[in-house]
């Protein structure tokens, strides 16, 4: 390919790009200006939200994105193994809330100095998580249970378990949350201005290393990668393909439980109904996003919860409905998948491999034929 | 009707595989057209049946040009195919096929159809059951209903692709003498796809040969077998050279192996395959022949008997554990199974080599990439993605995947559609393997290649095993019986 | 208790009738070889869209004709990303799940917990007099018969007809269904259309019939991936999907009736469903019907693969290309 044809796909690339944002941006405005509201007035709202005020970053609400993005990126770096191995971890919002109850368990439940009390919390939740996204890999592996459909079904029980949970024996009276957890249990702020944990942050970035570095370089993630692209071809080439499922679910649950152990540690204090606020699903369109390119993931999550913090001021500023954050943010991945798919158009399909006479002709119909 | 083809082209990227072919069939006549796989008659008969657009040339019926780029547009003016895998529907009945692409209204009569259904299988000789789901049908099956299909559509000209391959030898003389009927009696001009001679000879009543895409002679019959080698090859290629075979210690011992699917169960199966040995599982497609290969290798669970490797009872466990034990599979030889399209040459390699760590080693995976594309003459580098590669050099990689030396080797169709020359070079590997005390048991739907390649001839049909007594000197034609059911003695009479 | 029973049967009958439609709708799609994964994020917002719209019309049948259109547009988006972008279908399910629901919630904000028109419960002459039967089924909203009718018809076009024929053969094997003159895009086209749209109706008759109004958040919320699992349930055959969401519905009557009668926790009762996919999907996927009948004589067989056995269509998902 010469230079000048590459330069050519690169700027089709970035033109189709800034289409599909500027279509995502436009099509958002028409949803805002359909119930009433302006535009405009929500991007001012949503820009204050995030913290970036005339006078500069206003660190309590910029802390508050940050808050948001780290159990995204908790989910984001188990979702990488899942999607590496070819499977749609749907049940990773389950897996964040039964973590979440794991956690809340040892908080009310065991009595220890902080250093050790918080970790075994964070260990606590992190098992469950595990555990639960287990069940759906076993499921799926031992019982012919598509992820998808055994994934959603445990977010609905991990959902449910914890509002009985909340409304019967861990409940107060109200039955709207547990009663707040002791200080000694919970994840501490930085300072009171910027109010996101250190632990939590440290802990994000380690993992999110440890788990790029496993899938780059380790047998174990080649692995993966082999059977996500084919299952069966993967088998053959002796991999422990249902071995690596369950590893690679429980993995992913893991960091779900901890993402989940964040939530009620450090943002809310005690065990509410849906404690995941929808992040394990929006880990999932971010994972949508990058594929396997890792490196994208931060960003484009710290983008993403960027969207989630600032959206939070629009209930009480504008009277508007929260579930604006999820029309943008699905409207974006919609329109960047459907801009994939142009330039894919744009490129022309690539020209099938100039087949040998021998093998290709059958191997079409082989294709075909499955 | 007579058919003509002018001057037609078609190309698949750098490979020309039809080059200026020009033919004329007439109605009435059956014939032959001959040539080694990817000699181009497949792609020709593709275009003639709507399945391709050729790149250029002209179709011409009864001297008038005609223009069509699908199969519907093919059958119109009476142009059909029976595709080697036949073009049906699974799930469907043998009655739904039959109506499925007739002329009718949106609500077809049912009974009028069965009726005309029974009229032609009477006619032809086929019995076929009309509500039995097609995928429940052998192959042989498959094919007369595909062939009643394309009559009742009034189809004058019948292209057969490759239809011998892997019926007995009772439907194919069904077969043949319902084709001769219907060239003699109704007029239809048959095109016979095969690269069998003995097929051709004693079918057909004209040959045209193909090589390497360009049509290299037509002859009226009778033709010496001579004469459509030398046409076919260019010169005559002989089997690798075979020594006789010493077996070693018993590699593979299959005790009462019970197993079953939903085609066909298979009871108290006896196996023994020996180092050194090649072993031949021969049978109608579904006889039970996959059901002893999945079994021996881990991949499928039997539902009684034991399965010993080296002595060692392995019944049950895990493919890998299989695999550790020296035991080497290939899958029908295919990409979907053996290959991962989006991981590199090297990769490959790295998944399959023990002496890789934990870490990868890169510099090491792709240190013993080059060294097998250099052995294998694959044409790719170690960065490449397989799925860039062309199909014979995907069987080369898969090839080079299998150890220098397993105990035992466990090949599916080793040979599945490549050409003679991919098909040669990939038994000269078995067989080295097998020189070196290797355990070779395969499966084939190709009656020569069984004959040439084994030591030993196992027969599947209906789940019953049989051991062809004398492998050796067993002619294509006997094992043809054997595997339609004839009990080995038996008079090979009709 | 005659009359009782019947009445509790009754009101299955009508509850079942969104998941009966948006289930039929769905094995249409998936019957063609195309998986509309939105399902749970379409029913919602076509339930809004449908309120919406008959609230600010004031008529209840142009709510309907707006809900149908929110599902077809859905479901052609996922297939036209599919077949003329080349995206997959599960990866533009997935998002438009979660998309389409929030969609819903933001847009239909202003037009919560407020009455609206409904379809009337319209008895049928005669019909409705027969003892049981009529109480059962003659007594409901249009939308119920509606339902009766789509499932005869959609049996009866797959079944019967030249359409149906083409109709399962582009979902099983697209390249015989090409050989034979059948055009693979236009049929996927049409029936992801037809059954896009039925969803879209299963929609409406949650808002305009079932459980009028629109709330927040939805209340239909979880009964399209409830609908995406009875058609593998049903095996994609229409009548036994219909029989899985009557019977799904069923026993979510039974287990909150136990629940009035016992100390059972209230919350968990909503457990139930969820537990039913589990189990209901891994009796049909977990292999055992297969195991089960390779040992069982020629009878049992038929009546175990006629019943329990589930095998999608092969070419689910997949795109076709001519060669």
């Amino acid at each position: 390919m010469t230079r000048s044809s590459l330069l050519g796909q690169r700027a089709l690339a970035l033109g189709i790009g800034m289409a599909s944002i500027a279509v995502s941006l436009l099509l958002t405005a028409l949803i805002i200006l359909a119930v009433g509201a302006s535009p405009l007035e929500v991007f001012n709202k949503v820009t204050e939200g995030i913290g970036l005020t005339p006078t500069g970053l206003d660190m309590v609400r910029f802390s508050g994105v940050v808050n948001f993005w780290i159990p995204l990126m908790f989910v984001c770096t188990g979702l990488l193994v899942t999607f590496t191995a070819g499977l749609w971890n749907i049940g990773v919002e389950g897996q964040m809330m039964f973590g979440a109850v794991c956690a809340t368990w040892v908080a009310q439940e065991v009595f220890l100095p902080t250093v050790v009390q918080v970790p075994l919390e964070m260990l606590a939740a992190a098992l469950g998580g595990a555990f639960w996204a287990a069940l759906t890999g076993l499921l799926k592996t031992r019982g012919g249970v598509h992820e998808i459909f055994g994934g959603v079904a445990m977010n609905n029980l991990a959902n449910i378990f914890s509002i009985y949970l909340i409304s019967g024996p861990w409940g107060n009276q109200g039955g709207q949350a547990t009663p707040p957890f002791r200080q000694e249990t919970l994840l501490l702020p930085m300072s009171s201005e910027f109010r996101v944990s250190a632990v939590a942050l440290i802990l994000m970035a380690v993992v999110f290393g440890g788990i790029f570095l496993a899938l780059s370089g380790t047998r174990w993630g080649l692995e993966l990668k082999a059977q996500g692209h084919s299952q069966r071809s993967a088998l053959l080439l002796g991999v422990p393909v249902e071995r690596n499922v369950l590893l690679a679910m429980a993995l992913c649950g893991f960091m779900a439980g901890l993402a989940g152990s964040v939530r009620v540690l450090f943002t809310y204090g005690n065990l509410r109904p849906l404690v995941s606020g929808g992040i394990g699903f929006l880990g999932l369109l971010v994972v949508l996003l990058t594929g396997t390119r890792a490196l994208w993931a931060p960003p484009i999550a710290f983008f993403f919860a960027a969207i989630l913090g600032g959206s939070t001021r629009l209930k009480i500023a504008l009277q508007l409905d929260q579930s604006l954050a999820g029309v943008v943010q699905g409207i974006l991945v919609l329109m960047v998948i459907l801009a994939n798919g142009v330039r894919g158009r744009l490129r022309g399909r690539h020209p099938a491999q100039a087949p040998e006479p021998s093998a290709s002709l059958e191997a079409e119909e082989a294709a075909i034929h499955g | 009707m007579s058919v003509e083809v002018r001057h037609i082209h078609k190309t698949f990227g750098a490979v020309h595989a039809n080059d200026d072919i020009s033919l004329t069939f007439a109605d009435g006549r059956i014939y032959g057209i001959l040539g080694e796989n990817g000699a181009g008659k497949s792609t020709l008969m593709k275009i003639l049946s709507g399945f391709y657009l050729a790149d250029s040339g002209q179709i011409l019926i009864d001297g008038r040009l005609v223009h069509y780029d699908t199969p519907r547009g093919a059958i119109e003016v009476g142009i059909g195919m029976l595709a080697q895998d036949p073009l049906d529907v699974g799930p469907l009945t043998v009655l739904e096929n039959f109506v499925y692409g007739q002329p009718v209204g949106p609500l077809p009569d049912w009974q009028a159809a069965r009726r005309r259904f029974a009229e032609l299988a009477e006619r032809l000789g086929f019995r076929l059951e009309p509500d039995m789901p097609v995928e429940r049908l052998s192959i042989g099956q498959r094919q007369e209903l595909e062939i009643i299909r394309l009559l009742a559509l009034g189809v004058r000209v019948l292209i057969l692709d490759e239809p011998t391959t892997g019926i007995s030898a009772e439907q194919k003389s069904v077969l043949f003498a319902s084709l001769q009927r219907l060239a003699r009696e109704d007029g239809l001009t048959i095109l016979f796809v095969s690269h069998k001679l003995e097929d051709v000879l004693e079918l057909c009543d004209e040959v045209a040969v193909l090589r390497l895409g360009r049509l290299v002679g037509t002859a009226v019959m009778p033709v010496t077998t001579g004469e459509l080698v030398a046409m076919m090859f260019g010169q005559a290629l002989a089997p690798p050279s075979r020594r006789a075979a010493t077996p070693g210690d018993t590699v593979l011992e299959v005790q009462d192996l019970f197993m079953a699917s939903e085609r066909v169960v298979m009871r108290d199966c006896q196996v023994c395959v020996r180092a050194g040995e090649v072993v031949g599982l021969a049978g109608l497609d579904g006889s039970g022949q996959q059901l002893l290969t999945r079994a021996c290798v881990g991949l499928a669970r039997p539902l009684g008997g034991r399965v010993l490797i080296n002595g060692v009872d392995m019944t049950g466990r895990p493919y890998r554990d299989f695999l550790a034990a020296g035991v080497s599979f290939g899958a029908a030889g295919r990409l979907e199974e053996g290959l991962v399209a989006g991981l590199t040459l090297a990769e490959h390699f790295i998944l399959t080599d023990a002496g890789q760590g934990w870490w990868i080693d890169r510099e090491r995976g792709r240190q013993i990439a080059e060294e097998r594309i250099a052995h294998y003459r694959i044409m790719g580098r170690p960065d490449s993605p397989i799925e860039t590669l062309s199909g014979g050099n995907q069987q080369r990689v898969l090839m080079a995947l299998i150890p220098p030396a397993p105990r035992l080797l466990v090949l599916e169709h080793p040979t599945r559609g490549l050409d003679v020359e991919s098909a040669r070079w990939i038994w000269e590997q078995i067989l080295a393997r097998c020189a070196a005390g290797t355990a070779v048991m395969f499966t084939s739907a190709d009656l020569d290649e069984l004959v040439t390649y084994s030591d030993r001839i196992l027969v599947f049909y209906a789940g019953q095993v049989t051991e062809v007594p004398d492998a050796r000197s067993v002619t294509v034609d006997e094992l043809g019986h054997l595997i339609g059911g004839q009990r080995v003695g038996e008079e090979a009479g009709r | 208790m005659d009359s009782e029973l019947a009445r509790v049967l009754g009101s299955v009958v009508a509850n079942a009738t969104p998941l009966v439609i948006a289930s039929l709708g769905e094995t249409i799609t998936e019957r063609v070889g195309v998986i509309n994964l939105s399902l749970d994020g379409s029913l919602q917002l076509a339930a809004m869209v449908a309120f919406v719209t008959a609230y600010a019309s004031g008529n209840a049948m142009l709510g309907l004709a707006a809900g149908l259109i929110a599902g077809l547009l859905v479901a052609l988006l996922i297939l036209f990303s599919n077949i003329a972008l080349r995206q997959d279908q599960v990866a533009v399910g997935f998002v438009l799940t979660l998309l389409a629901a929030d969609l819903a919630q933001f847009l239909g904000q202003n037009y919560t917990r407020i009455p609206g028109p409904t379809f009337p419960t319209i008895p049928i002459p005669l019909l409705r007099d027969i003892p049981f039967l009529g109480t059962v089924f003659f007594n409901h909203n249009a939308l119920v018969y509606f339902s009766f009718i789509l499932l005869a018809a959609t049996w009866f076009v797959m079944y019967r007809t030249r359409w149906g024929l083409a109709l399962r053969a582009v979902g099983e094997r697209p390249a015989a269904a090409f050989a034979r003159g059948t055009n693979v895009t236009r049929t996927r086209y049409l029936y992801t259309a037809i059954g896009g749209a039925l969803v879209g109706v299963a929609g409406a008759s949650y808002s305009l019939a079932i459980k009028a109004g629109w709330a927040n958040p939805a209340v239909m919320r979880g009964d399209g991936w409830i609908a995406l699992a009875i058609v593998i349930f049903g095996g994609w055959h229409p009548l036994r999907v219909a029989f899985g969401a009557y019977l799904f519905t069923g026993l979510r009557a039974l287990a909150s009736t136990i629940q009035q009668t016992t100390e059972f926790p209230l919350v968990l009762v909503n457990a139930v469903p969820w537990v039913l996919m589990i189990l209901t999907l891994l009796l049909v996927s977990s292999g055992l019907v297969e195991r089960l009948m390779l040992l069982s004589p020629p009878w049992a067989q038929r009546l175990l693969r006629n019943f329990l056995r589930s095998a999608p269509p092969v070419a689910l998902g997949t795109q076709f290309t001519r060669e």
